[in-house]
């Protein structure tokens, strides 16, 4: 059975993120959502305690993702993805429709988390707003 | 049943004088017996010094568990005495690092210039284990070790043996960043490992005054050691790591505003040097 209590580098990284305004995003090693800050709220549309549990399946139909110019993003292909799947940092500028339904242009800076003993805690993005 | 016996429970740094006399001065090191005499020895703080005194020939082998190496908690190592017994069995055990085993880090303190005798020189038959977060068997009793909130890699340990759960945080401030402290078990360090414990032994270092202007530095005021015991519910709450600064009579003075604030629903004994426990 799964402990109820999620990893001290986790609870760590939800204190630090509560504080920062920088918007940042937290996925567990299997790619389901752990924690987003209220800054990324108001860029995923949604409070993280309004938006609960959500699976890396459920995170990837929820939030769609396209180009600047409207071509679809597959996820794979997101910073989050390649941080999770290859534990290389990315970055990348799409198109995000949020649970609010409004299109918004961002920059993401995605990387692996690492912890004591090498462990794989997933993955932290940090969503940079752009004008239009 | 185990046997919890404390020889140090003073925090951040040795503190001896009359007015310390009831609590002690001696910095973190609590002894742990099973009922088949399997010895734990939960850090290496100057109290260590008397307990391997006490301990004589009557042990083969002694495990060390070690919460993490700042020097309240490994000062006395190197004046254990089972250390120097050739025919002894000594297994230190502590938080792993991502480049440098335990046994090199232990050798930063147990070499010249801090200390006349190297690590390799030890009499004993000396094993040291990196412990990266695991729940391992030492004789007849259970031990799961697990980071917990406090500066560098810390470790929490959970004893279970003989019907009885032991938990031991010595240094931790599972309050960090919380505003709302206590929240969800989930989003709680340390809960884990003292979710239903018989007896918690826990950081207890600050008053809540005192807590305000030490945040992040790794400890627990008495009020959210109380909450913590609460919101995991432990049956006994052993308070640990008293502040350099506070003598007998402040310690007896926080920790009864803190009850009369707190209302705990657990037995709350108040750590004493000395102090023996039937768990």
């Amino acid at each position: 059975m799964r402990p109820i209590q999620l990893e001290v580098e986790h609870i760590l990284i939800r204190r630090w993120a509560s504080y920062l305004s920088m918007p940042l995003f937290v996925v567990g090693s299997a790619g389901s959502l752990l924690y987003y800050n209220d800054a990324a709220a108001t860029i995923l549309g949604r409070p993280f305690d309004a938006a609960g549990d959500m699976s890396v399946e459920q995170l990837n139909a929820v939030f769609s993702t396209a180009t600047e110019d409207g071509r679809p993003i597959a996820a794979k292909d997101l910073p989050i993805h390649a941080a999770l799947r290859l534990a290389t940092p990315g970055h990348k500028r799409f198109r995000i429709r949020a649970l609010d339904g409004v299109d918004r242009l961002i920059e993401v800076t995605a990387f692996p988390l690492v912890g004591q003993g090498g462990r794989n805690l997933g993955a932290l993005a940090v969503f940079w707003p752009v004008s239009e | 049943m185990m046997r919890l016996a404390l020889w140090g429970t003073r925090g951040s740094m040795p503190s001896f004088g009359p007015e310390n006399s009831r609590y002690g001065g001696n910095t973190s090191c609590v002894q742990v017996m099973s009922e088949r005499d399997t010895l734990l020895v939960l850090d290496a703080g100057t109290g260590i010094r008397r307990l391997g005194h006490s301990l004589r020939s009557r042990f083969r082998r002694v495990d060390v568990l070690l919460t993490h190496l700042h020097m309240d908690h490994l000062q006395g190592l190197g004046f254990f005495g089972p250390l120097f017994e050739p025919d002894l069995e000594v297994h230190v055990w502590g938080p792993a690092h991502h480049d440098r085993s335990l046994d090199a880090r232990l050798s930063r303190y147990l070499s010249p210039p801090l200390f006349p005798v190297r690590l390799r020189e030890i009499p004993s038959q000396l094993t040291c284990h990196d412990v990266p977060r695991s729940t391992f068997m030492v004789g007849d009793l259970t031990v799961t070790a697990d980071y917990v909130c406090h500066p560098g890699a810390t470790l929490g340990y959970r004893i279970e043996g003989n019907g009885s759960v032991v938990t031991y945080l010595p240094d931790h401030e599972p309050a960090l960043g919380d505003e709302l402290f206590p929240g969800e078990p989930r989003w709680t360090s340390g809960y884990e490992l003292a979710r239903g414990a018989d007896a918690l032994i826990h950081d207890s270092q600050y008053s809540p005054t005192e807590y305000e202007t030490h945040r992040g530095w790794g400890h627990s005021s008495i009020d959210d050691s109380l909450s913590f015991a609460h919101l995991c519910g432990v049956k006994r709450l052993i308070t640990f790591h008293h502040d350099p600064a506070h003598d007998d009579d402040t310690i007896d003075r926080i920790l009864a505003e803190a009850i009369a604030a707190k209302t705990p629903d657990c037995l709350v004994a108040p750590g004493h040097e000395g102090d023996v426990f039937e768990i």
